[in-house]
């Protein structure tokens, strides 16, 4: 109940912030603008569309919640809002889950808008509502769930100009990891090939939430693959909440 | 009386610097706050008030010591059911409205709909606001700010109270009724734990002070015993005798219209005093022993270390 009232009132104090909109209004334009691009385009152009419009929610969405995300735990330190909440009956690790969710919830809201322009964008050209594209959709949501979780990590305890620049290379890490598989393969067996594998378990591979080729092509993949991305992405913010949890849990709000 | 705050040799320090230093804030504070008392916690800007109350909060950590409220662990939360605190700046959500603000703390309380909203309506009456209650806090004043900042320390009807500098940014209607919702919550059996560097607010409201300076507690008792004991001088004011009369004896501070004020620092000379006045047929009009006030005891502590 705690959490939520946290939560609540963090995803009020995220849809009173301009900047929401002002990416909103970006990703919008940008989602329309595929309709232009697909003009330019030789062949299949509601292709370019789906493209253009997947890669824009899901770079709007990463903005949002780095920039939102990172802002949020450090705000409530640096203007003291924290003392009066901490010097109520709630848990820490309560307060925490709360802002974490709350901002899941207007990231939520957020994907679901963009969706909804996005959605009939594609109606106006095909006349039918492609349902599948919602499952790209979904994968960005969870990888979102993962920049909120790392963006909350970091404004812990550094400022959100860092934190935003921690994320950020996150979010590059965790889309150029997959590469790695690739060296590994190609190391000879030895210390550095262990040491490869240990660093690419423990990086992040955001690769795993991008279906957006497949959904676009039509191409067929086995419903494991799904259910392993679910889970990846539920583990890898659960976590990093942890952590996030540890370094709060004895933090001395000066 | 039974105590509802017991610290016990709290000890903090902070490590500040590019190359980490370890300052210490606090040095050993040791107090008691018991129940339905107004307990002032005194001392200059940057003695350890703040960082102790945030210590008694489970804002910080102590790195010793032991705090207890209400005989429970200071972080538990069943301690900080019974607690209010208004912190020193009036920091608070500023996107959210007055009414949005209270109910976002009477909800963290777990108090039902109905009680919460009763209770948002009374304190916003209470600290004179109901007409901004759909206004956001970003357009409060300071003084507003203040005062929603104690209606939500109010919002569970907390049995200690923590203040401070809770008259800070009030002009002087604002201070009053301040000092008067204070005085009202000792009424109503509440403890209320009060910081100030203020002496006038501390020594027109509290029962007992505790004076802190530089990190370690000088004095602490019920505010009589501390300024009572020490008498500084007498006054008396007499009339029909002339000013030489009293050479030696005492320092004539003011003379008007045949009345003359004597300050006497000796209590042997207020007999020879009144000796020489009924000699002279003259008339004492009063004599008032001068007691230390609270500033002579602050000033006097502050300057001693």
């Amino acid at each position: 109940m705690k959490i939520l009232t946290v939560a609540l009132n963090t995803f009020r104090e995220a849809i009173r912030d301009r900047i929401l909109y002002l990416l909103l209004f970006f990703a919008a334009i940008c989602i329309a603008f595929s309709r232009f691009l697909a003009l330019l385009t030789v062949g299949d152009r509601i292709k370019i569309v789906k493209d253009v419009g997947l890669a824009s929610i899901s770079l709007f969405g990463m903005l949002m919640a780095i920039l939102i995300g990172t802002g949020l735990v450090y705000k409530e330190i640096d203007k003291k809002t924290i003392f009066t909440v901490i010097a109520k009956p709630i848990h820490r690790y309560q307060f925490l889950l709360g802002k974490y969710l709350g901002l899941v919830l207007t990231l939520l809201v957020m994907i679901v808008l963009m969706s909804l322009i996005f959605l009939v964008l594609i109606f106006v050209h095909t006349l039918t509502i492609e349902w599948k594209l919602l499952i790209a959709i979904f994968f960005i949501f969870i990888e979102l769930c993962i920049l909120t979780a790392v963006a909350i990590l970091f404004s812990c305890f550094s400022t959100p100009i860092l934190s935003s620049l921690y994320s950020l290379a996150f979010y590059l890490i965790g889309h150029l990891s997959w590469s790695m598989e690739t060296l590994i393969k190609k190391v000879k067996p030895g210390i550095g090939k262990t040491l490869l594998q240990i660093l690419y378990t423990f990086l992040p591979d955001l690769e795993n939430f991008n279906f957006k080729t497949e959904v676009v092509h039509n191409l067929p993949l086995p419903s494991e693959i799904y259910l392993h991305s679910f889970l990846y992405g539920l583990f890898y913010s659960l976590f990093l909440l942890a952590l996030a949890m540890i370094i709060f849990h004895r933090k001395d709000f000066v | 009386m039974s105590t509802v705050l017991d610290v016990n040799n709290l000890h903090k320090a902070f490590t500040t610097g590019f190359i980490p230093q370890k300052k210490k804030i606090l040095k050993g504070i040791t107090l008691k706050v018991e129940k339905g008392e107004i307990f002032g916690y005194l001392g200059p800007n940057g003695a350890g008030k703040t960082t102790t109350l945030k210590c008694i909060l489970g804002i910080i950590f102590p790195d010793e010591g032991e705090i207890r409220l209400f005989g429970l662990p200071n972080t538990s939360l069943q301690a900080k059911e019974k607690i209010g605190f208004l912190p020193e700046n009036p920091y608070f959500y500023e996107y959210l409205t007055a009414a949005e603000f209270l109910r976002f703390y009477a909800q963290l309380f777990g108090l039902s709909r109905e009680t919460k909203e009763k209770k948002i309506n009374h304190l916003l009456q209470l600290v004179g606001l109901e007409r901004a209650s759909t206004v956001q806090l970003r357009k409060f004043s300071r003084g507003m700010l203040q005062r929603i900042g104690l209606a939500q320390a109010l919002i569970n009807d907390p049995l200690l109270v923590f203040l401070d500098e809770p008259l800070g940014g009030l002009d002087p209607i604002g201070r009053k009724e301040m000092r008067d919702i204070i005085l009202r919550l000792r009424e109503e059996g509440k403890t209320v734990f009060l910081c100030s560097h203020i002496l006038q607010d501390i020594e027109m409201v509290c029962d007992r002070v505790a004076i802190i300076v530089d990190g370690k507690i000088l004095n602490q008792g019920k505010l009589q015993d501390l300024v009572s004991e020490k008498i500084l001088f007498y006054e008396i004011v007499v009339s029909d005798v002339p000013a030489s009369s009293f050479k030696g004896l005492g320092e004539c501070l003011a003379e008007d219209g045949g009345r003359l004020l004597l300050k006497v620092t000796a209590e042997e000379n207020i007999k020879e005093i009144m000796k020489i006045v009924l000699n002279q047929n003259g008339r004492i009009h009063s004599l008032t022993p001068r007691t230390a006030t609270l500033e002579d005891l602050f000033v006097h502590l502050v300057r001693q270390r």
